[in-house]
């Protein structure tokens, strides 16, 4: 029982059949090869299958492909089309991640929160990642790099 | 997942929605999905029909007319922190809203689905008793409204039939009042409530007060609030309180806490809760968001 998708995946059009119970994150690691979300927990936890949709953070591992249809969708890939964005330079410069694999999450989370707040206070920093969990580097880096950046 | 096997649509309209519930043998309802796509992967429900409510544009809204607040079954809790009216007449909704999982989940997740859940931990569920919410259904019969006591029968049962769509949830202003809500969680941000409370004080010196996370539903804690109503808060006062709340809620021991440990909280909760919400009436106490615990 498949049916046709069409949505905006990082600035393209993108057309394909999908199953009413195929999940976003699959359809676009698998099907898509988009594969800067990442499966973590799988249920809403840990934030690593962040993308954005229509310029919200969700969690793509809840999110069925087909709910996308005629919506916009933007990865990690859709935001750093013309190289790395400051947030990312920043985060580079203060060594903020180890393994990287919370990485796209968190990069999309504070992306979010500067497009709405641009002078963001330490804890509206630490409440917007606060579903971005991070199991190297106790979030300290990642915090100072966002500080920084908005100074 | 393609071993999930259901049919998915997308309805404009409620009428259209509650046609193809009524023709379907398991149907479910999809909002922001948080809850309902983790039970779909793990296999707990097994839906042959998905409504998506995300197209019935009506269901999106938030409204307040002639002193009734109505919040629709597509709403999410990103847009109650955000929310104006809210602000400036419920600022409570918005402090609560605000520890609702994280912002990933607040994006999408909606309190209609949260009340439709109806886990013990939910948050909403004591803002609604306290605030003596309807929730408002559709269903083959026309409209009914249910209120926010009588809504939750058990742990994940609600009073929805079947045919059924919870379209919304309206609640009545209770005058000028300020509020507080206490979550205890095991760090800040994102974690389900170990006990949760919702105290309002009103502006004709009486209060309400209602738990949540410490039995199968909500308790709104009626004897406490009449030991408190109209009386001036003392220490002697809260520590009559506190052997109260002994009787009026039933914490169990799981997980995430022993039910001592909840039962300790809740009090030093209700202490600090109230007496913020007292203040804040008065004009002064801490900002709403900020814990007070
Ligand atoms: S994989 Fe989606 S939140 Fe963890
Ligand atoms: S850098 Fe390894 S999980 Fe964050």
């Amino acid at each position: 029982m498949k049916k046709e998708i069409n949505f905006i995946l990082n600035g393209e059009k993108v057309n394909l059949e999908v199953a009413p119970g195929e999940i976003l994150l699959e359809v676009l690691r698998d099907k898509l090869g988009v594969k800067s979300p990442k499966c973590g927990c799988n249920k809403g936890d840990c934030g690593t299958c962040t993308v954005m949709l229509n310029g919200k953070t969700v969690r793509s591992c809840l999110v069925l492909a087909i709910e996308v249809n005629d919506q916009e969708v933007v990865t990690l890939e859709g935001i750093m089309h013309s190289g790395l964005t400051p947030l990312q330079e920043s985060f580079l410069k203060h060594n903020s991640f180890q393994c990287g694999f919370c990485a796209p999450g968190m990069i999309l989370s504070a992306t979010e929160l500067l497009g709405k707040n641009p002078k963001p206070e330490k804890r509206e920093i630490q409440e917007a990642i606060a579903g971005n969990l991070c199991r190297c580097t106790g979030y300290s880096p990642v915090i100072d790099a966002i500080i920084d950046l908005t100074n | 997942m393609s071993e999930n096997q259901f049919d998915y649509v997308k309805p404009k309209f409620l009428n259209e929605a509650l046609d193809i519930i009524s023709k379907s043998v398991n149907p479910f309802i999809l909002a922001g999905g948080t809850d309902l796509i983790d039970m779909i992967k793990e296999g707990i429900v097994q839906p042959d029909m998905v409504v998506d409510l995300k197209g019935i544009e009506q269901f999106n809204q938030i409204t307040f007319k002639n002193d009734i607040l109505t919040i629709g079954a597509g709403v999410t809790f990103s847009q109650l922190i955000v929310s104006k009216v809210i602000k400036d007449n419920f600022p409570i909704i918005a402090e609560l809203s605000r520890t609702v999982a994280s912002v990933g989940i607040r994006n999408r997740a909606t309190m209609i689905g949260n009340i439709c859940s109806a886990v013990p931990c939910m948050d909403s569920g004591p803002l609604l008793t306290s605030y003596e919410a309807m929730i408002i259904l559709a269903g083959p019969k026309g409209e009914r409204k249910v209120s926010a006591e009588n809504w939750f029968i058990n742990s994940r049962k609600t009073a929805i039939e079947k045919g059924e769509i919870v379209t919304g949830i309206s609640i009545p202003y209770p005058g000028k009042h300020a509020g507080c809500f206490v979550k205890l969680g095991r760090y800040e941000g994102e974690d389900l409530a170990q006990v949760n409370l919702v105290i309002l004080a009103l502006s004709d010196g009486n209060f309400r007060v209602s738990f949540g996370s410490v039995a199968p539903v909500p308790v709104r804690a009626k004897k406490i609030e009449n030991l408190i109503n109209g009386k001036t808060i003392s220490h002697t006062l809260i520590e009559d309180a506190f052997n109260i709340i002994e009787e009026e809620i039933k914490p169990i021991t799981d997980i995430r806490a022993s039910k001592e440990y909840r039962m300790h909280m809740a009090k030093i909760m209700f202490e600090r809760g109230l007496n913020a919400a007292l203040s804040r009436l008065n004009g002064a106490g801490p900002e709403y968001g900020i814990s007070v615990i």
